[in-house]
């Protein structure tokens, strides 16, 4: 059984002297609780406050437990504020690429669409927030099963249905174009789950760069596609877009973040 | 280089807070935007003022810093358009440009005393059926009353001809178009329609008002149509035609391509304002809506709407948030609306400061009713999206009986456009599908379409429809006597709030 990290560890006992929200503790007090030398508490202190898991008073410079572990459980935004965060960057991108729109967050073991945003061409068009699209077989589910861990457990669990041909059914295979995707950044599925449709998606990335949901575009494949590949200009629009609403935000369900729409 | 410069549109929103430029192409697409905000003066609990000259510096630097990021030189702009806060007041000296006080905000409630004067024993609405507007302390002829009242002599500097007037879009096209040395002094019948002293139907000033409220007519632009080439730009936008004017809830109808009567939109933010296009003919509301002009082009007859103006929507979920604490974010109103099935029951009526259009009544307060031990946290979320929804519909519906004109469709933009829950029970309590536009700028691209169309940038208002996208589309699904039952149900709700503080 290999050995512990000792500074996970020593972090961890820092945090257990906390014990409770309101309680505040100076270096001097952790460092003779926990017989460290003040430099090693100070070091630990900062990678913890960096990381969201403690907070500093700034009047008396004691320390506290941080709004980052209040949020353990809910690392990810609700699915409408997700819509919240990425309604003008999915309007731009619908614009650019002259295609709907689709922003997909994880929901059990398929993909929610959050938010649709029609194809700019004048046909009729119908909203489909609310409605699932299989992991295995989107470009926002694949997307998500590359970068998110949650999704990725999904995946494995699920049946991986046939839809066309083209269809991924192997999860060797899969996990091969999973790979492939989490060093480019974004992945398209072309006709894998409706033949002659094509999507191409990329991540959103929340804080601490956890992949929070993923946004893209859909469309016939003759459109999407040049050569039997997804077309370069299409694939930059839907990785700025990711990266706008990256930028845009700066904390997922803090009071009083970007998330206040209204 | 053969090929010619590719020419843009620049629109400046010059609102409350911020004054922004944004740069358009020929598809109506943002190009460059830049956005300044400057500073809010609030001299004595209830006054709020702007510093003229501080909202002219923000709008040359925002216009400098659209034209720098876009990389765009002013020769390629085919012209520019103005669209701004409305009814805020300047008043300056002709020859040096120099203001003579402060502009007198929108907000700003100094003039209460002299509207109940001005009123006196013909009430309110002593110049309504001139002007389409009631007495009250937000309209521009009071302010500009006012400022002759206390500063001093300039009563007689004013009557000498010495003194222009203003709203914002005045103040610009002035400023823009050379100030003290050849500025235009002009307004649009948009702008015009918000100061009380314009008659609607001639679309003049109007003498009587004007000897009325003791102003000199020397001092007033004169009234333009909403797109026509005002002049030509000096300095910052050195030979770029000033091509449009326009008020910000007019330009958002025109941004909207509100082109047809009942075509309506509504702008959702802390509160909401609902305009409904009602055609050429001027209709005088019998329940306290604000007639208005929306728009004219060139030479072309005004276009008309009626007004409504909600003033608790937005900020009741913000209330959620900050004094209940029932949401951490707006956007959470929904997922928590989205636990529950229906209202349970209940009712929320956010009459804060009473009721406005078309109740007006300032003895009502907010209440929520239909209570018992079966409603939630998730109930009463419901119950505040559908208030919002609710309280569109009675504004739609005085609309009507006003103008008999019916509702196509209800465009829609601001923020709350988010939340889908509201927008399929706001085409659900209409009846008619609710639309969001591609664009979410509209104000901006009001004002650029005005001034595209005016120079023949965009040949006409089916070309800008061409360019009008849909970014989604909420079909009504309840069904009639479902609607019609909670209908009954909210107008029950809102007969609770009445006559809970004592009248004044």
């Amino acid at each position: 059984m290999p050995g512990t990290i000792q500074s996970v560890e020593r972090a961890a006992a820092i945090l257990r002297l906390f014990r409770s929200r309101s309680r505040r503790l100076g270096v001097a007090e952790l460092s003779s609780a926990l017989g460290l030398p003040k430099a090693t508490v100070h070091g630990l202190l900062r990678t913890l406050r960096q990381v969201g898991f403690v907070d500093q008073d700034a009047e008396t410079g004691k320390y506290m437990l941080g709004a980052g572990l209040l949020h353990l459980g809910a690392g990810h935004p609700d699915a409408n504020e997700l819509r919240a965060l990425t309604l003008s960057g999915a309007d731009a991108l619908a614009v650019r690429s002259k295609e709907s729109v689709r922003v997909g967050a994880l929901h059990g073991d398929g993909v929610l669409i959050v938010h649709h945003v029609f194809r700019p061409d004048h046909s009729p068009q119908v909203l489909d927030v609310g409605s699932m699209l299989p992991l295995h077989a989107s470009a926002l589910g694949k997307v998500l099963a590359g970068h998110d861990p949650l999704a990725a457990q999904a995946m494995a669990h699920t049946d991986l249905r046939r839809y066309t041909d083209r269809t991924i059914t192997s999860r060797r295979a899969l996990q091969g174009a999973l790979a492939r995707l989490r060093s480019r950044g974004w992945d398209a599925d072309i006709e894998e789950r409706v033949v002659g449709e094509a999507s191409i998606a990329a991540p959103i990335r929340g804080r601490y760069g956890l992949t929070v949901g993923a946004i893209g575009i859909s469309g016939p494949v003759e459109r999407l596609c040049a050569g039997g590949e997804p077309r370069p200009d299409l694939v930059a629009y839907v990785q700025a877009a990711a990266r706008s609403v990256a930028d845009g935000r700066t904390g997922w369900g803090e009071r009083g973040g970007k998330a206040n729409v209204m | 280089m053969t090929e010619p410069q590719q020419q843009y549109v620049a629109a400046i929103d010059q609102g409350t807070t911020s004054s922004r430029c944004i740069i358009f192409d020929h598809e109506g697409h943002i190009v460059a935007d830049a956005q300044e905000e400057f500073e809010q003066i609030f001299p004595r609990p209830g006054w709020v003022e702007h510093n003229p000259l501080a909202i002219w510096d923000s709008v040359v630097h925002v216009v400098e810093g659209a034209l720098a990021s876009g990389g765009i030189d002013r020769s390629q702009l085919a012209a520019v358009g103005i669209t701004n806060q409305r009814e805020t007041t300047v008043l300056w000296d002709a020859a040096t440009g120099e203001p003579v006080h402060n502009a007198i905000v929108w907000q700003d409630t100094r003039t209460d005393q002299l509207i109940e004067e001005l009123a006196g024993e013909a009430g309110q609405y002593r110049f309504a059926e001139r002007c389409g507007l009631p007495l009250a302390t937000y309209f521009s002829g009071p302010k500009a009353r006012w400022l002759l009242d206390n500063v001093a002599g300039l009563r007689e500097r004013a009557e000498r001809g010495e003194i222009k007037f203003g709203t914002i879009d005045t103040w610009l096209i002035w400023k823009l178009t050379g100030g003290p040395d050849g500025g235009v002094h002009a307004t649009d019948v948009t702008n015009a329609s918000r100061t009380m002293l314009m008659n609607l139907r001639t679309g003049q000033w109007d003498d009587s008002i004007l000897s009325a409220m003791g102003l000199p007519r020397a001092m007033l632009p004169e009234i333009r149509s909403s797109a026509e080439a005002y002049g030509t730009g000096r300095g910052v936008l050195e030979g770029v035609p000033v091509a449009s004017a326009l008020g910000d809830q007019q330009a958002a109808l025109f941004g909207q391509c509100c082109y047809d009567v009942g075509d309506a939109k509504n702008t959702y933010g802390t509160g909401s304002f609902l305009l409904l296009n009602t055609g050429t003919d001027p209709i005088f509301s019998k329940s306290g809506l604000l007639t208005t002009a929306g728009y004219k082009i060139g030479d072309q007859p005004t276009v008309y709407a009626l007004e409504g103006a909600i003033a608790i929507t937005g900020a009741l979920v913000q209330w959620l948030r900050d004094n209940l604490g029932l949401i951490s974010s707006s956007a959470e109103i929904e997922t928590l609306a989205a636990t529950v099935e229906d209202n349970g029951g209940c009712y929320f009526v956010p009459a804060f400061s009473g009721l406005f259009a078309p109740y007006w009544r300032s003895d009502a307060r907010g209440v929520i009713v239909g209570l018992t031990r079966y409603v939630t946290k998730g109930h009463i979320a419901r119950a505040t999206l559908e208030a919002t929804a609710w309280q569109s519909r009675e504004i739609v519906d005085a609309m009507n009986a006003d103008s008999g004109v019916t509702l196509n469709s209800l465009k829609v933009d601001g923020g709350m456009t988010a939340n889908n829950l509201l927008m399929q029970h706001q085409a659900d309590v209409l009846g008619v599908p609710v639309v969001r536009p591609m664009i979410a700028e509209t104000t901006a691209l009001g004002a650029a379409y005005a001034a595209g169309l005016a120079v023949g940038y965009w040949g006409s208002i089916e070309e800008l429809r061409a360019h009008w996208h849909k970014a989604a589309e909420w079909q009504p699904q309840m069904d009639p006597a479902e609607r019609d039952r909670e209908y009954r149900q909210w107008k029950k709700a809102v007969e609770r709030t009445f006559d809970w503080v004592g009248r004044d």
